[in-house]
């Protein structure tokens, strides 16, 4: 499996919409088959729409906050003594998370396909609070799916919402998480998608969702690259990229300009607490591919195919796929994943809290495990930049039961 | 040689009534219940179908979801949702019976040995909810050498041009989805124009067989009855879910409410 220089990850599959001939396609069933037909077709119109493409560099700029700011964590690199460490602080854009990427372009398809209502999925709460959001800013009547556990553990995000005027529909079945949040938004839209736009939340589920997700986070990496370069004069040597993977469009964003560069990628899957079997590492624990909310990907699931539970303190990681484009990547050994425990986060959190000016919510903090773990082990010339994509204030709940006080 | 989908259908017609196609899930409400409830109510329905319980089933409204979910907490697994298959074929060797699940359970267990363990259960035909054509088409091909019957589905949203190209490869029988929904919503079109829309696919080649499903109960059901064949699944869910929940037996009441659908169209 290899991937192509100088054509754009997402547009690396065949005819099948298969990325390395086996991830990702359109498992859908067949009322969804004309609405994914004309939004692709949309999409392919639009992305090269230099009209469009104005319209969203303008709302990136003015609306979400671009570019967000790259910063040296000079006393988390003094404090670890080896590599020099860096953070692109995603969480200044607007709504805290670079979720509003992918909610601001999917407002503005909304717009041009004169749908009026837009619905989406959420874990963490971000991609819902940035739905809401710029549903509102963009005038559409907005509908959020989250999962009663994420409800209750990730409260600030769903004030927010409420705030926007979205309505928030609590997902009861299955783990009540992120995936069945997926699945029942899912089917809200096979119910309405003659009227309804659907958002995903993440680089997950059928083509055009992963398509248009990391096309509109590819933003991240558009800004660093130039930062990096402004910063170092070129692009260091030795530089590692740093991101936690739940769906994976982070990440994506995050690495996208850096492709056919020497940038070695790292994704950073949820580990789970400590002492327990259940995970959401697929990549990293090397679960088997299978399909997940119309996709093939390496997902946490039983022999038989039955979806596994999954655990993880991060709500926005708590998912037991992964991007297809994450297992094109693996397999074409373009990026390399590992996993940081509950605890791992946890410390992490803490400890770049306490040094810094940034405060990771539990998602960055795994990446920021990673970060802690390696900088020791190298030297000065070596760069580490993570993508501090969320804010720890979302989770200061969480925090507090689990450290006793919370930090900022 | 026929197939017994075929078979059913030529009875059917020549009875002037539409077939009764019934949906339940495998293992619901367990696995022993499930094989009494389908050799029940397989007396009064032509064809039977049987859901393959997943636990993410994107293309299912609330009642087979809560059936499926019932029935994988009750310990349903594939291998003994093919023990119920074959025990229903030995006893009536006759009745087609069509397993309909999500493609994950046939991609784990590969394609040939999922169709291997269908030919020596006996099931008459599949339908794979998340495998729409053209990307069935190599999976339905291998269905077709193996004397099963790959069902296609088309729906509200289907376009002229796919309908042609679906009917033209399709097998014994095809499904056509009333309505823009998921299953069990209510029938939020008329009947007029689920027929309309029926017709439009049936002139595409009046020989083929195609049933309607989706949104169908025994309040509905007669308004649909010059099509080939109905199915009936949501409501048969929801009456073992509420047999549980009464302390009723699931097997008598499934009985009594396949035999009334029976009598509405016959
Ligand atoms: C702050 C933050 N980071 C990361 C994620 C994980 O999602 P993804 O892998 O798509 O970036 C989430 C998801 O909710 C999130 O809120």
């Amino acid at each position: 499996m290899k991937i192509k220089k100088g054509i754009s990850l997402i547009d690396q599959h065949d005819k099948n919409f298969l990325y390395g001939g086996k991830f990702g396609g359109n498992f859908i069933p067949e009322t969804l088959k004309k609405p994914i037909d004309d939004l692709t077709k949309l999409f392919a119109k639009l992305r090269k729409d230099k009209k469009f493409l104005k319209e969203r560099d303008y709302y990136f700029k003015n609306y979400v906050g671009a570019p967000t700011p790259f910063i040296k964590l000079e006393n988390l690199t003094r404090h670890l003594g080896g590599a020099q460490i860096y953070a692109k602080v995603v969480s200044e854009a607007n709504g805290g998370a670079h979720k509003i990427y992918n909610a601001t372009v999917h407002c503005l398809i909304a717009k041009k396909a004169g749908k009026k209502y837009i619905v989406g999925d959420t874990g963490a709460g971000y991609a819902g609070k940035m739905l809401s959001m710029a549903a509102k800013k963009f005038g559409l009547k907005c509908k959020i799916f989250m999962g009663a556990k994420d409800i209750k553990r990730q409260r600030p995000n769903v004030e927010a919402m409420r705030k926007n005027g979205a309505t928030i529909v609590p997902v009861t079945s299955g783990s009540q998480t992120l995936v069945d949040a997926v699945s029942e938004c899912m089917r809200y839209w096979v119910s309405n998608c003659e009227h309804v736009h659907n958002c995903i939340g993440s680089t997950v589920g059928p083509n055009i969702f992963i398509k248009i997700c990391a096309w509109s986070t590819a933003q991240i990496s558009r800004e660093l690259i130039l930062q990096i370069k402004e910063e170092f004069g070129r692009i260091p040597k030795k530089m590692k990229l740093l991101n936690c993977v739940g769906g994976g469009s982070s990440a994506m964003g995050f690495w996208n300009e850096f492709m056919d560069t020497d940038a070695e990628l790292v994704g950073i899957e949820a580990g789970g607490p400590k002492n327990s079997k259940l995970h959401a590492a697929p990549l990293t624990n090397g679960s088997k591919i299978g399909i997940l909310h119309g996709a093939a990907q390496y997902v946490v699931q039983d022999k038989e195919g039955q979806i596994g539970s999954t655990e993880s303190i991060s709500a926005g990681l708590d998912y037991p796929g992964i991007s297809p484009l994450h297992c094109f990547l693996k397999d074409a050994k373009r990026a390399r994943y590992t996993s940081a425990s509950d605890e791992e986060a946890l410390k992490a959190y803490r400890l770049v809290s306490k040094l810094e000016n940034i405060s990771p919510s539990l998602e960055p903090s795994h990446a920021f495990s990673e970060a802690i773990r390696l900088a020791p082990k190298l030297k000065s010339s070596d760069v580490i930049i993570v993508n501090s994509c969320g804010d720890s204030l979302k989770d200061k709940d969480i925090i507090k039961k689990r450290l006793g006080s919370y930090v900022r | 040689m026929k197939s017994k989908i075929t078979l059913a259908f030529e009875k059917c017609k020549e009875e002037k009534r539409p077939a009764l196609i019934t949906y339940i899930v495998a293992g619901d409400n367990n696995e022993k219940n499930s094989l009494k409830i389908l050799n029940a109510i397989s007396k009064h329905a032509d064809i039977c179908e049987l859901g393959i319980g997943h636990n993410c089933p994107v293309a299912d409204g609330y009642q087979i979801q809560n059936s499926s979910y019932r029935a994988l907490r009750n310990g349903i697994t594939l291998k003994a949702t093919f023990n119920i298959a074959k025990k229903f074929k030995k006893n009536s060797p006759n009745k087609p019976l069509i397993l309909m699940g999500y493609y994950n359970l046939i991609y784990q267990m590969g394609e040939d040995s999922f169709l291997k363990n269908c030919k020596t259960s006996g099931v008459d035909g599949l339908i794979v909810v998340d495998l729409p054509f053209p990307e069935n088409k190599k999976f339905a091909k291998k269905c077709k050498r193996k004397s099963i019957n790959f069902i296609q589905l088309l729906s509200p949203t289907t376009s002229k041009l796919r309908m042609k190209k679906i009917i033209t490869q399709s097998h014994d029988m095809s499904y056509y989805i009333s309505m823009v929904s998921t299953t069990g919503g209510k029938l939020k079109v008329s009947p007029k124009k689920i027929l309309q829309n029926y017709d439009k696919i049936k002139k595409l080649n009046r020989k083929k067989n195609l049933v309607i499903g989706f949104g169908i109960t025994n309040k509905t059901i007669s308004s649909l009855k010059r099509a080939d064949g109905l199915v009936v699944g949501s409501q048969l869910c929801k009456a073992i879910t509420d047999s549980i929940r009464k302390k009723q037996n699931p097997v008598k009441k499934l009985n009594k409410l396949v035999y009334s659908l029976k009598r509405k169209i016959a």
